[in-house]
């Protein structure tokens, strides 16, 4: 990782847990070593709507909170998203785009693209809440590879977090999608 | 001592419990809710020997941790906005009888429109109502202050409630790393609750009856203007006892950076004085000799730490995230006042900005405050003394 600040920006649908995604996010940078700063998207949030969450990664305190307008990252956790809205806005170029999707998808030039069928991983692993497959520590694997860090460390993190056997699979989820991604030059 | 990612809602929850509240009353208002949703689960799990009083409003909320602070037990509500407003004859009802209490304000604008957003316009309408008031750069802060506030409000030489605000959003439902001390420290650093009389059953007492004696009334207001005063020196000697113990020092009531050569300063606080930081070095990179003061404590007012240090500056801009329609910021009108009644005479405008919540970057700030100090070092002076600024 540079010296720079890293900002993430996550998409999803309200109830997929973006926000929890983030969060863990924080406690995997502090466990590296890091500082992190995680926040929602500053408004009411509705189930299946689209929704945001941030992070910021830096080797130092972060002090700025303002939101984040031209992420290094964005993180898509459900497929159909990019249809939907722009989760290209603001992307930096030579940016990066972490996706689940089945199949490879399309951007056109100028991104890394990591994608990852994050939805068979958590169906797999029977991680599903109220019909729908829980991506968001899935995607974090995904998203370890461009971060740099090690899987190790985003594992202790989603047991820390979750706590106990939900703990354990998710973290699960998380090492096979760190181990499925396909990155796209 | 552990360290862990926490809300900034969260940190405030984990001082309540680590100051052994007794009695939490509170009614839920966005963003104020995942404090009291916290201290739930931990009373709940065992965790915080405390009773949740539930209450119908945020008015009964105060008078419930009130009541609860008057029978002799450390008390503890939260409120936003609205509820803030609703809760407003309590909050000087409180004050004037003197009884220490600690109070989370998580800052939101103002309805009309409904709006859930940051801005200092509901914590600074509380502004003269005798209680102590801070607001907190970030969530270690907001921990750290929570339990200092105990100690601050319960020491005979101020006897008076005080409040903690942190920025809605920004900092009360942001993750970052924080210290959580362990519950023998904040044991050792707490002293056993005190406070100027108790309600007891059977040691009947009057409180609030009309006066006769309309100076004993006056001196009333006064002993509490007098006791905020005496209260600058009981913060700067909590902050050092703190920072004994846990090597945090946040300099009493306000904070300064990059201000010892500094010729323009900048004043402000809240969660956003962290972008002010990063504004100050972006403008020191370009040769601009900027300093920032952060404003911790608006009441008692740091009168004597400013003046200190802005006595020979070019110009002062002072940051407001509220304003006193008709006038100017609130934060201004103090700045301005002193500096007058102490014949300093130095060019000071007031910046308007992050009002209603409108997004404002460390650019935003280094931009606003690049073309303010243009003008004086052009003119010396600022042509206008209020600008409302909407970003770049």
């Amino acid at each position: 990782m540079s010296d720079e600040m890293i900002e993430i920006r996550f998409h999803g649908r309200g109830g997929q847990g973006a926000v929890t995604a983030a969060n863990i996010l924080v406690y995997a940078a502090y466990k590296a070593g890091l500082w992190g700063q995680a926040f929602p998207f500053f408004g009411a949030e509705r189930r299946g709507a689209p929704v945001m969450a941030f992070a910021r990664i830096s080797k130092r305190r972060i002090r700025v909170r303002s939101m984040i307008r031209h992420p290094d990252i964005v993180v898509v956790l459900d497929p159909a998203l990019p249809k939907l809205v722009n989760v290209l806005d603001g992307l930096k170029q030579g940016g990066v785009i972490v996706i689940n999707s089945p199949s490879k998808p399309e951007f056109g030039e100028g991104y890394r693209v990591y994608y990852v069928n994050a939805s068979k991983i958590a169906l797999d692993l029977n991680l599903v809440l109220a019909g729908w497959p829980l991506v968001n520590t899935a995607i974090l694997g995904a998203l370890a590879r461009p971060l740099g860090f090690d899987i190790g460390i985003i594992e202790e993190a989603i047991k820390d977090y979750l706590g106990g056997s939900r703990g354990e699979v998710n973290a699960k989820a998380a090492r096979r999608a760190y181990e499925e991604v396909k990155i796209l030059e | 001592m552990v360290v862990k990612p926490l809300t900034g809602n969260y940190a405030a929850a984990y001082a309540a419990k680590l100051s052994r509240v007794k009695v939490v009353a509170a009614y839920p208002i966005t963003p104020q809710t995942t404090i009291v949703e916290k201290l739930a689960q931990f009373i709940e799990d065992g965790e915080m020997d405390a009773k949740m009083i539930r209450v119908e409003s945020e008015h009964s909320a105060l008078a419930a941790a009130y009541g609860a602070a008057s029978g002799g037990v450390r008390a503890y509500t939260a409120t936003s906005s609205q509820g803030l407003l609703y809760m407003h004859e309590m909050v000087w009802w409180v004050a004037g009888s003197r009884i220490p209490l600690v109070m989370t304000i998580v800052t939101r604008t103002l309805g009309p429109p409904w709006n859930i957003w940051t801005d200092h316009s509901d914590i600074m309408d509380q502004r003269d109502s005798g209680w102590l008031i801070m607001m907190a750069e970030h969530n270690q802060e907001v921990l750290d202050e929570t339990i200092k506030m105990f100690k601050i409000t319960e020491d005979p030489r101020v006897f008076l409630p005080g409040i903690v605000g942190l920025d809605a959003f920004i900092l009360s439902h942001t993750t970052e790393p924080v210290d959580i001390p362990d519950q023998e420290l904040v044991d050792t650093f707490l002293p056993p609750r005190r406070q100027p009389y108790v309600f007891k059953p059977g040691d009947s007492l009057l409180m609030g009856n009309v006066p006769r004696n309309l100076k004993e009334n006056m001196r009333m207001r006064e002993d509490i203007h007098n006791s905020l005063e005496a209260a600058k020196k009981v913060i700067e000697e909590v902050d050092e006892e703190w920072g004994k113990l846990t090597g945090r020092r946040y300099g009493g009531l306000i904070e300064c950076y990059r201000c010892e050569d500094a010729s323009h300063f900048i004043v402000g606080m809240g969660a956003w004085v962290g972008d002010m930081r990063e504004a100050v070095d972006s403008l020191r990179t370009n040769g601009i000799k900027v300093g920032l003061i952060k404003v911790r404590y608006v009441r008692p007012f740091p009168r004597e730490d400013i003046l200190k240090w802005v006595v020979n500056a070019k110009s002062v801009i002072v940051f407001d995230r509220s304003v006193s329609a008709g006038s100017a910021g609130p934060l201004f009108l103090d700045v301005a006042a002193h500096l007058m009644a102490a014949g300093i005479r130095v060019p000071v405008k007031n910046i308007l900005a992050g009002i209603t919540g409108l997004d404002v970057t460390y650019e935003d700030i280094a931009d606003a405050v690049l073309k303010s100090v243009a003008e004086v070092e052009e003119t010396g002076k600022f042509s206008r003394f209020i600008e409302w600024y909407y970003g770049r």
